[in-house]
């Protein structure tokens, strides 16, 4: 066996896992403060991508495009919450589920049918060039995306563990009632985590973007997230992140060592299939929270 | 007044325990029935039996399949399209490769097949709930779709992945006008549809019952987790299966893998949200909605604009229309169209007095 082949493989994946764990990100953080299973997490990847990309073909700056893409997720989190948690306070999970896929359907069509539905190059000024670390190729583009993942990661442990904001927010995910009954606002609060994993799902969209460009494709993403999300369990951020790097490992492995045995194309459903013959073992994933259930 | 129960008193447990208590709902019933098999095959034209009735019908039985699942039994599936596929490839299989296998033995050969793939595909649910259920359901989705894409044996090595469904020919009779095709699929689906009334009112559905709303609850008081969960899991794949087989030979004639993709699973799940969880009238009845849901929207479109609107305008906006409908209906009855149609018939009960 060769080993800085398999080496070189086991690297790219994990990079490539970071990128996984970014749009695994934005389900965690909205899972954690209101129990929603947000399917709608790719096409929001997708309509960030694409608002910032038409912003920078008409040549804004990147850093005002940002900013304007940024309001532009605020605005959504605020119609979300209005027009879709509100009227569903109370359901049982699945219809907040079912309203997700329902949501995802409206932003994919509104995006393409405003914003047209061509393919957009996007190009932000990292090159997709490798470079030699010892007798492995590592591309600087994948080790930029695992910085900004580091630093992402970073700043939402401070915003949950040091703010007030944060402090909510945990409250709300631990106990919807109790946190209503000492005072916390619960809309604001989902307005609050809706925008928080709109930020993460334009970081997310940019990073994928720039790699595969802006196009519809982008909406699959949240496909790749969810192995992702289920091994590293729903609640955990570091979950995301390590869920990420070992799906994105194994799936790059599989297909190189395993693919050639039982045939390629084998990575798109390799990760589901760790994934659940890890939950066998583990069913609240690798950090999520051990429920006791009563009667 | 013509709609209610004073007077039917029950003398026996035969007339307690009937799907339709009421004179009414009975006589409706058979005038439903005959109506899909007298009335439609009579004045239906070609475009409403292939374009409307038959996908309609065979997407119910996939949705009561994962009503079955969902609904009774409370474990969320998105792999039934998954399930689907398995029932077509394999009935084409039976018929291929069994000589002298008759139609309906390979549709139920196929059912039987989609049910243990479904069981295998259900053994996680033993340990696993929820919303990571829904994910693992998603394993089988892939995993089929790239088995029955990438092993050709299944297609009979065809280049293309697409399987040319057989003629459905049964004692002698050739099924193959769309009225004979529709009236072949009502007949199945009419027959699968009593079958899974009867089966939820029975001691196993109510089991369903007590597992979907509290699993340890229902464990405590002795009923077998492995055992129950695993026939839900069967029993939705062989309807899912059926369903597939039908897809394939009465209404498409030929299909790839991909016509069962993971769009038609979230299509089924909401045929059950929207038609409603645990009823086995919304499962029909969500089926007709998503159904001719996009048509409607493409005649209004067409009329509205008058043409006007470009190709990919039409298809988004058909995609906005469709999310906005969903989250509608969410918001103002999330137990679906069969809570409506209840409601409705509790008023029928109290009409013309308001109490």
């Amino acid at each position: 066996m060769d080993w800085s082949f398999f080496l070189e493989v086991a690297i790219g994946g994990l990079l490539a896992g970071v990128m996984y764990s970014l749009v695994a990100l934005g389900f965690v953080l909205i899972f954690k403060a209101s129990g929603v299973f947000n399917f709608a997490q790719g096409a929001m990847v997708f309509l960030a991508a694409l608002i910032f990309v038409s912003l920078v073909e008409k040549k804004w700056n990147l850093a005002l495009a940002f900013a304007a893409t940024l309001a532009a997720m605020v605005v959504l989190a605020f119609v979300v919450e209005r027009l879709v948690l509100r009227p569903l306070v109370n359901q049982p999970p699945i219809s907040l589920f079912m309203a997700t896929i329902g949501l995802a359907y409206l932003i994919e069509g509104t995006a393409q049918g405003i914003l047209g539905a061509q393919v957009h190059g996007l190009d932000i000024g990292i090159p997709d060039t490798p470079i030699q670390l010892g007798a492995i190729n590592v591309s600087r583009f994948d080790l930029f995306a695992a910085g900004v993942a580091i630093v992402l990661v970073a700043l939402l442990s401070v915003f949950f563990s040091k703010t007030r904001v944060g402090r909510a927010l945990r409250a709300v995910a631990d106990d919807h009632q109790a946190a209503l009954a000492v005072g916390i606002p619960l809309e604001q609060i989902w307005v609050i985590v809706w925008t928080a994993s709109g930020f993460v799902a334009l970081v997310a969209g940019i990073l994928w973007g720039s790699r595969t460009g802006v196009q519809f494709s982008l909406t699959f993403t949240a496909l790749k997230a969810l192995p992702v999300l289920i091994l590293g369990g729903f609640t955990s951020i570091p979950g995301a992140i390590v869920g990420g790097l070992i799906v994105g490992a194994s799936e790059k492995l599989a297909e190189v060592y395993i693919g050639p045995k039982i045939g390629s194309g084998i990575e798109n459903w390799f990760p589901y299939v760790l994934a659940t013959l890890f939950l066998l073992v583990r069913p609240e994933g690798l950090f999520g929270e051990r429920r006791i259930e009563r009667v | 007044m013509i709609y209610r129960e004073a007077g039917q008193l029950k003398s026996s447990y035969e007339a307690d325990q009937q799907i339709f208590p009421i004179l009414q709902d009975r006589i409706a019933f058979l005038g439903l029935l005959a109506a899909a098999f007298v009335l439609v095959p009579l004045v239906g034209n070609d475009y409403w039996f292939n374009a409307i009735l038959i996908p309609s019908l065979i997407l119910s039985l996939a949705a009561l399949g994962l009503n079955i699942l969902t609904g009774y039994a409370g474990q969320i599936s998105l792999g039934s399209a998954g399930f689907m596929a398995v029932g077509a490839f394999a009935a084409y299989n039976l018929m291929l490769r069994v000589p002298h296998m008759p139609v309906l033995a390979s549709f139920f050969l196929a059912g039987l097949v989609a049910a243990v793939v479904g069981l295998l595909f259900g053994l996680p649910s033993l340990r696993i709930k929820g919303f990571y259920l829904a994910v693992t359901t998603l394993a089988a989705q892939f995993v089929i779709e790239w088995a029955l894409t990438k092993f050709s044996w299944f297609s009979n090595n065809s280049p293309s992945g697409v399987i040319n469904a057989q003629k459905i020919v049964i004692l002698g009779v050739r099924f193959e006008t769309p009225v004979r095709r529709y009236v072949l699929t009502a007949a199945i689906v009419a027959l699968l549809a009593l079958a899974a009334k009867n089966l939820v009112r029975s001691r196993l559905g109510r089991a369903w019952m007590a597992i979907r709303d509290m699993d340890v609850a229902a464990e405590v008081i002795g009923i077998p987790m492995l055992k129950t969960k695993l026939l839900a899991f069967g029993v939705s794949s062989f309807y899912c299966g059926v369903a597939g087989a039908l897809w394939a030979f009465a209404y498409l004639g030929s299909v790839e893998p991909q016509a069962f993709d993971l769009n038609r699973s979230f299509q089924i799940l909401f045929m059950v949200i929207i038609g409603g969880m645990g009823s086995i009238l919304g499962s029909f009845l969500g089926a007709g909605f998503i159904v001719l849901l996009p048509i409607l929207l493409n005649v209004a479109a067409h009329s509205f604009f008058r043409g006007g609107v470009s190709q990919t305008l039409a298809s988004n906006l058909e995609l906005m229309v469709f999310g906005a409908l969903i989250l509608f209906f969410l918001a103002v009855e999330s137990h679906g169209l069969a809570r409506l149609w209840q409601i409705g018939k509790e008023k029928l009960r109290l009409w013309p007095f308001p109490h």
